[in-house]
């Protein structure tokens, strides 16, 4: 079933496919980013939030770039305890960075959104706090990986918290459904996001998905050569 | 386009100046490290 995918976690058949399609994925990246901040800062006031509906279109995309990463983590690290692949492995580790990063920048974009809205920086609100959680567990994972010497057993260690921590993933999605939230409920998908600011908010989406791979992809090559630089330096006297 | 964000641009601003800085950020240290191990490879190659 995941023929095709082994085919490519080859790292030099990764290498050589990564290398092709970065170009064409940064440019992508550019251009959406100049067409999404194009389009929101041309979007109107909401009737209720006024202009600080220009937040939604880099808070949104930031927090859902924050559970989709750990969504790939996940993914990479049951490949990894399944198939003991070290692209798996690699990947995984090389993600979990651009995931805090996210999560981090989902958390200040929503503090500065929640001052002039809700009237506070931080609430101890569920959507908050296992949002907050989340980021946690991405700097958990990274030091732990960085904690253990022997790269195998580390790999292994990380991918059993990874899906441990995947328990945290439907928590911050129905939070605002399970408990009572000062955290505004699903609006996107039901439909309720009014045209003008459902599409500027689309095309940042593709861009933050898009400088995702392009950063991860990078990562990992990033990875793959330094595993070569460890094996020259190994290999000669 | 409309950048008049009154009465709130003492949030609009700093939340895209924030955001700005960290995925431009995260870009430029990722094609650093990419940068760095390619020229350390080169020179283990070279030897």
């Amino acid at each position: 079933m995941f023929d095709w995918l082994f085919r490519y976690a080859n790292p030099a058949r990764f290498m050589s496919l990564s290398g092709t399609l970065l170009p064409w994925l940064w440019g992508a990246a550019v251009l959406s980013l100049l067409a999404g901040l194009y389009m929101g800062f041309s979007a109107p006031p909401d009737y209720q939030q006024g202009r600080t509906v220009l937040i939604l279109f880099i808070h949104v995309p930031a927090a859902i770039m924050a559970t989709n990463v750990y969504a790939c983590i996940v993914v990479a690290s049951l490949f990894s305890l399944v198939n003991r692949h070290i692209l798996a492995d690699v990947a995984a580790r090389t993600a979990a960075p651009l995931g805090a990063a996210f999560t981090l920048l989902a958390l200040v974009t929503g503090s500065l959104w929640g001052r002039p809205m809700w009237g506070t920086w931080w609430e101890w609100d569920p959507r908050l706090v296992s949002t907050l959680v989340m980021f946690f567990l991405y700097l958990g994972y990274s030091a732990l990986w960085g904690a253990i010497e022997d790269e195998t057993k580390a790999a292994r260690i990380c991918a059993v918290l990874a899906l441990v921590g995947a328990v945290n993933i439907p928590i911050i999605k129905f939070s605002v459904e399970w408990w009572n939230s000062l955290h505004q409920g699903e609006s996107i998908m039901s439909g309720n996001l009014a045209g003008p600011f459902l599409w500027p908010w689309l095309v940042m989406q593709l861009f933050y998905m898009l400088l995702f791979v392009c950063l991860w992809l990078m990562r990992i090559r990033t990875a793959i050569l330094e595993r070569r630089v460890r094996n020259l330096m190994q290999a000669s006297p | 386009m409309n950048f008049d964000m009154s009465p709130y641009g003492a949030f609009i601003w700093p939340a895209y100046i924030v955001s700005a800085l960290a995925l431009g950020g995260l870009t430029v240290w990722t094609i650093l490290c990419w940068r760095a191990v390619k020229a350390k490879l080169a020179a283990l190659e070279k030897k």
